[in-house]
């Protein structure tokens, strides 16, 4: 019988409290950094696109919404042809990201893209891609590994060796 | 002739005052339950969420309204409006302030007491005719539930009857000029407040509808204005008790410097909000507890109550 009246006190005393509720569209929500919203393709430092278009991420995606078609250059860099993720299906369980060896697909903190039409909620790679590198500003795959595609020659990557004549017989 | 217009026109405010006060609670428990769960509730629509009541109202008119057809057509449709009828109709006897009454029958408190029994046949009636499992298990409880508080209302308030010498409420009231009854009668007052708890099937006693076990118990299977209904006539009930409190043993429309038209609305409040706290706070024991709670502690204490109220009056009145 105490204990009930305790307990009633004790939540009659919590209206004197402040409140938990974040009143969302005038207060602003927390912005956590590593936030999984509305996904981007980004470029690399030297204002080119990142992605190589190896279909890791949409491999990886648990719910298929990424479409996309490889394309080669002339120096044979590969990019992709369209790119096109599918929100209206896309979870954002950031598994994309994971999966990007290049950094080119990258989550953002946006979550407030509805659409009346289901169709508007295909982007295109147009819409997808942004001006510039995103999370990882000094990062630029072909200058750490990769093929020479008129980004850098043979071995001139950072940490790579000249190449091995191959001819010579000197160690 | 002007005293008939004036009893229709009591009789109109008081049903009009009474549905619009049980809609409106709905907004009240709703605001009460966030200020005590540390949040805000519905602050939306209109100055305070004010407004969520015709929002809900709309929503509710503009439902399906679905009646399973494996269910007992006619008793289905009328299991509801028997509980609202029932539930209002005892408004009848409640003494707002001198004179504003619209019925001053002298068994007044015996009348309330058969309409709360006759409101138990809603819920039965509305379990048993959308014959499926749930709504019957729900009505099952009610039925129990219900049967076994009602001994001990009707119990915990002779001890209130016989300080008054009076069935009628107003007697009762005036009865209370000097000292309102909950002082002498606090047993009675404490047993009265718990069966109104169980006989308005409000949490903790709330195990007819139980979501955690029976779905939404004995209205499991309505929907829409039928569904608005049992809701509207669990806030009626709500209010009702509230009101008996009020009268019985908080003194009615009486209290200093306010006129009795604020004061018995006021008292009324008090206790809406405390049923709304107890909901906030208390869970929901399991329904043997429930039942072993009823026949073991409160009848025998509503007894006592009563053995010792007759006796100390037996004795000042020698
Ligand atoms: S976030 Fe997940 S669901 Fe969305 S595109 Fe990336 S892998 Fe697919
Ligand atoms: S976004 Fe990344 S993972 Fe996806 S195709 Fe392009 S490089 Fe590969």
């Amino acid at each position: 019988m105490l204990s009930i009246l305790r307990t009633l006190w004790g939540v009659f005393l919590h209206m004197f409290r402040s409140r938990e509720t974040i009143q969302y569209p005038e207060q602003n929500i927390l912005d956590p950094p590593r936030f999984r919203g509305r996904i981007i393709l980004s470029l690399d430092p030297d204002g080119q696109e990142r992605c190589v278009a190896c279909y890791l991420c949409s491999a990886a995606c648990p719910v298929d919404c990424i479409a996309l078609q490889a394309a080669q250059d002339v120096n044979g860099r590969r990019y992709p042809e369209f790119f096109r993720i599918n929100f209206s299906r896309c979870i954002l369980c950031g598994f994309c990201e994971e999966a990007c060896p290049t950094y080119a697909i990258q989550l953002t903190n946006d979550f407030e893209f509805s659409e009346y039409d289901r169709n508007n909620m295909v982007y295109e790679k147009e819409d997808l891609l942004i001006s510039g590198p995103g999370k990882h500003p000094d990062y630029n795959f072909f200058r750490v590994a990769g093929v020479a595609v008129g980004v850098k020659g043979k071995g001139e990557s950072e940490n790579e060796l000249p190449p091995v004549d191959v001819r010579s017989l000197l160690p | 002739m002007n005293e008939i217009l004036l009893h229709i026109i009591i009789a109109l405010v008081v049903l009009i005052g009474a549905m619009s006060v049980s809609a409106s609670l709905i907004w009240l428990e709703r605001r009460l339950l966030g200020v005590w769960q540390d949040r805000y509730g519905p602050n939306r629509v209109g100055p305070f969420g004010l407004f969520q009541v015709m929002a809900d109202m709309i929503k509710i008119f503009f439902k399906e309204d679905w009646i399973p057809p494996f269910a007992d057509k006619p008793v289905f449709v009328l299991a509801p409006a028997i509980i609202v009828a029932a539930t209002l109709i005892p408004y009848a006897v409640i003494p707002f302030s001198p004179g504003i009454v619209v019925a001053n029958l002298n068994i007044g408190l015996l009348f309330f007491l058969a309409m709360a029994s006759l409101s138990v046949y809603g819920i039965v009636l509305g379990g048993w005719s959308s014959r499926s499992k749930y709504p019957l298990l729900g009505s099952l409880r009610a039925t129990a539930q219900l049967l076994s508080y009602e001994v001990f209302m009707g119990l915990s308030l002779m001890g209130v009857v016989m300080m008054a010498g009076s069935f009628s409420l107003e007697a009762i009231v005036e009865a209370q000029r000097g000292l309102w009854f909950c002082i002498p009668q606090f047993a009675g007052f404490v047993i009265f407040f718990i069966a109104g708890l169980a006989e308005t099937h409000r949490l903790p006693f709330d195990l007819p509808e139980a979501e955690s076990e029976l779905i939404s118990g004995f209205h499991t299977e309505y929907s829409g204005l039928k569904f608005g209904m049992f809701f509207v006539g669990e806030y009626l009930g709500v209010t009702f008790t509230s009101l008996m409190i009020a009268t019985l043993f908080f003194g009615g429309w009486q209290g200093p410097l306010l006129p009795p038209i604020v004061w018995l609305p006021g008292k009324t409040l008090v206790f809406i909000c405390l049923f709304i706290l107890i909901r906030a706070a208390l869970p929901r024991p399991r329904y043997d507890q429930l039942m072993s709670f009823a026949w073991k502690i409160l009848l025998p204490l509503s007894l006592l109550n009563l053995l010792a109220t007759a006796g100390v009056l037996l004795i000042l009145r020698k």
